[in-house]
């Protein structure tokens, strides 16, 4: 019959327009206050409306979400090297980054002018940043990680998106806050690599004596 | 196709093709390389009979390579037997870079008219008997062929990244100070600006002009050249159409492309082979696993690395639910086309964001994914999706992702699609409009080098994933989704069909991503530069559109020599023009929407 294939469409938004009534009846008064609404909500069993109001509600980003790169550095209030930045100004980042906005001026040493592991300057340009990663994927000291703070905007862009050493330095304990487990499981890779190292440094002069032997 | 294996099917097709024109096709023994080269005074001979006697009716890929250093360019071709499947033939012309002419293929292959356009544009091969050989890409009056080796842009750097100025006394200054808005395009010495007229739409309209008719004792007529775009909602991004209208019908239309033209290739040569893959992610920004993916499969085809099984598994998880937001998308679209507004676009976005939600936890973005690596994948699936709360006002949920992934599988994923199939495919205006508009051929879906939904809804089988099975695609149960009648509804039924197949797919996927927890999702030492052999692959997948090529060439060096991407999008429109004719102009939106294209893979 003419009209029934129009019939049934209709039935189907009429369908979706009395679920979301259904849906503010079921959590009635309390959709946007019960915490544990929201992932009703918003997951794969939601019937009703899906939307989240930003910016009142906001999302908190996955652990691997990755907007701009920061750079680690220990916290104030550490009882070794306070504020002391992680980066050993290596390059690699800046050779890995594809579109190339990362610029560092290794750090020299005041009295003999020799190269030491430390960034002089460090900076990154927000506006060629591409968001990848690679930078934070490649650190072999775990030195540049990927913030989630996404709400950069500012009013001059020719003023403020380059990020300088202070901008972009964090402490150590925000990429713990942002990114438990995964600073978790750096922080276990590090120990036991510094452990296998402490061993090899043990067993190395033993071997040395070996050899003169 | 008989059983009994005469003399020539048992020989390999190029061998055939060695024996039948000795002096004129020999072998490419260059280490790394594959296939034979063609006499260029030959070519034309050797590609009919290709076609006509060995089968090799589709031409899937037409690219050109500069040799800078041995003074040659050579058009690389990959022919395809639509009804075997099987490996492409690769073959190769050359011709001197001082006087680059070739013969044009589009008498043989239609399908090559806007790649020979393209390798006109980019890099300066004159195609003899072209019936249009115009720039495809850049505008008319741009100096210069951009890929070619020697070609620099304005305020060029260097040859390749990564640039020496970054590290170690990086003197930071705005890209914008070196690259000033307003100054940034170089003009042909002697140019002057003021009072220049662009010639650029001169030859599109050429031949288009308004006439009119005045048969006797009939109503006056006339026609109008109409342009549709380039900014118009219908086109789907900045895509423009030059129309010949006579009253409402069309006919003669030419698409006009570019206005997104980026020059990916020439950055994928400046970049290293790993600074690549980021890249892809913007070619077809809906599908930014599948690029990921075809790029992946061409290097590692060089690279000769393993995937261990739990990547490949989640590999084909990802290139399945792209494929389902992909088509989800391009349903929703194409409704909104035929005036269905918004609604199933937004009932779309809905489902999208649940698919969306998995990748930014896994991959760390939403759409511009970078997940694949030269042998594995980025990192193995979270433990949870979503995100814990870290602000107050922080509104947040959780799941398991195990179990989110079967929710969605098994239940949200289908529960949706048959919603979404009975929201609009029986409705009657929504048949009217589509039915028997746009209809395409199966002849000439695979002359004019069609794929994906587009080659499927014509009624040909013609899927990578069985036809030339990459990845683990083999060892799963599904069936390729094929319609008949190659018309605008066909192509939007299609695309229900081949959701339903890729849910089969995950529902497959999911119990042995179960059973593989906890393995290896990589292989080899991770390293920020990878040593790739010289030589050239071609690697191409069935992405959600239709075959994605990647063709790389690498001289060992840490940057690929040349790097072509054989993009769905561009080739599909190919045939645009002989779709819409002797159509209306409101099913031209019909049409395009059908068709599926995305303008960042478009242009480039």
């Amino acid at each position: 019959m003419y009209g029934q294939g129009i019939a049934k469409g209709m039935w189907v938004t009429i369908k979706h327009l009395v679920d979301t009534y259904l849906d503010d009846l079921k959590w009635w008064g309390r959709r946007y206050t019960d915490p544990a609404v929201f992932p009703e909500r918003q997951g794969p069993h939601t019937r009703g409306v899906f939307t989240v109001q930003y910016p009142e509600e906001k999302l908190p980003m996955p652990e691997r979400f990755r907007f701009t790169p920061f750079l680690v550095v220990n916290d104030p209030d550490a009882p070794e090297h306070p504020s002391h930045i992680w980066c050993t100004s290596c390059g690699i980042c800046a050779k890995v980054c594809p579109p190339q906005c990362i610029w560092i001026m290794r750090g020299v040493h005041s009295d003999t002018g020799r190269p030491i592991p430390e960034p002089a300057e460090f900076y990154i340009d927000i506006d060629v940043c591409m968001n990848c990663g690679y930078c934070a994927e490649f650190c072999p000291f775990d030195a540049i990680k990927m913030d989630h703070n996404y709400e950069l905007a500012s009013y001059d862009r020719t003023a403020h998106h380059i990020h300088d050493l202070a901008r972009l330095s964090k402490p150590v304990s925000y990429w713990e806050h942002i990114a438990p487990t995964l600073a978790a499981n750096e922080r276990a890779a590090r120990e036991a690599e510094a452990a296998r190292k402490a061993a090899r440094k043990k067993s190395a002069p033993a071997k040395q004596q070996d050899d003169a032997k | 196709m008989s059983d009994v294996p005469t003399q020539e099917e048992a020989l390999a097709p190029a061998d055939v093709l060695i024996e039948k024109y000795p002096g004129a096709v020999s072998k490419d023994t260059r280490e790394g390389y594959e296939g034979v080269v063609v006499d260029a005074g030959k070519l034309v001979e050797v590609a009919t009979a290709l076609r006509d006697e060995l089968g090799f009716k589709y031409l899937a890929s037409a690219t050109a390579v500069d040799y800078l250093e041995d003074e040659y360019f050579e058009m690389v071709y990959h022919a395809c037997n639509v009804d075997t499947g099987g490996k492409p033939l690769v073959f190769k012309a050359r011709t001197a870079r001082a006087e680059a002419v070739l013969p044009s293929l589009v008498s043989v292959w239609p399908g090559a008219d806007f790649q020979e356009r393209e390798a006109w544009d980019l890099m300066g091969i004159r195609f003899t008997g072209h019936p249009n050989l115009r720039r495809i890409l850049m505008w008319e009056g741009f100096e210069g062929h951009p890929l070619r080796k020697d070609w620099q842009e304005p305020y060029y750097e260097e040859d390749a990244k990564p640039f020496d100025s970054r590290w170690p006394e990086g003197h930071v200054c705005r890209a914008e100070q070196l690259n000033p808005y307003g100054m940034n395009v170089r003009y042909p010495p002697g140019f002057i600006y003021d009072g220049y007229e662009s010639v650029a739409d001169d030859d599109t309209y050429s031949g288009m002009g308004v006439t009119f008719d005045e048969p006797p004792g009939g109503i006056k007529t006339g026609r109008l050249v109409v342009n549709i775009g380039p900014h118009h909602p219908s086109t789907h991004g900045v895509f423009r159409m030059v129309a010949t209208l006579d009253g409402e019908t069309i006919e003669d239309l030419h698409p006009v492309m570019g206005y997104l033209h980026r020059n990916h290739e020439k950055i994928g040569e400046r970049n290293t082979f790993l600074q690549n893959m980021p890249y892809t992610d913007r070619l077809d920004y809906i599908c930014s696993m599948s690029n990921n993916l075809g790029y992946a499969l061409a290097v590692e085809k060089l690279m000769g690395v393993e995937v261990p099984e739990r990547a490949e598994l989640i590999r084909v998880l990802m290139v399945e639910l792209t494929r389902y937001v992909n088509h989800l998308w391009a349903i929703g679209f194409l409704l909104n086309d035929l005036g269905a507004f918004y609604t199933p676009a937004i009932y779309v976005m809905n489902a999208r964001e649940l698919i969306l939600d998995f990748f930014e936890a896994t991959a760390g973005s939403r759409m511009m994914c970078n997940y694949m690596r030269f042998g594995g994948v980025f990192a193995d699936l979270p433990p949870t999706v979503g995100g814990r709360p870290q602000l107050p006002t922080d509104v947040f949920r959780e799941y398991e992702t195990m179990a989110y992934l079967k929710d969605l599988v098994y239940e949200q994923m289908p529960r949706f699609v048959d919603e979404f199939d009975a929201l609009l495919t029986q409705n009657e205006i929504v048949i009217s409009r589509a039915r028997g508009v746009g209809i395409l051929p199966p002849d000439m879906a695979i002359a004019y080098s069609a794929s994906g939904p587009l080659l499927r809804a014509s009624g040909v089988p013609y899927d990578l994933r069985h036809s030339d099975p990459y990845s683990i695609y083999d060892e799963f149960d599904w069936d390729i989704a094929v319609r008949y009648n190659g018309d605008v509804y066909d192509r939007l039924m299609l695309r229900f069909d081949e959701i339903r197949q890729s849910i089969r797919i995950l529902q497959q996927v999911v119990p042995r991503l179960e059973a593989t927890q906890g393995q290896p999702v990589f292989s080899g030492r991770r390293a920020y530069q990878v040593r790739v052999p010289a030589g050239e692959s071609y690697g191409r997948i069935e992405a959600p559109k239709g075959e994605l090529g990647f063709y790389v060439v690498s001289n060992g060096s840490p940057n690929p020599w040349r790097y072509h991407v054989r993009s769905t999008s561009f080739i599909n429109v190919t045939g645009l023009g002989e779709l819409c004719k002797g159509h209306k102009v409101a099913d031209v939106v019909a049409i395009l929407g059908s068709i599926d294209i995305i303008l960042g893979e478009v242009d480039r």
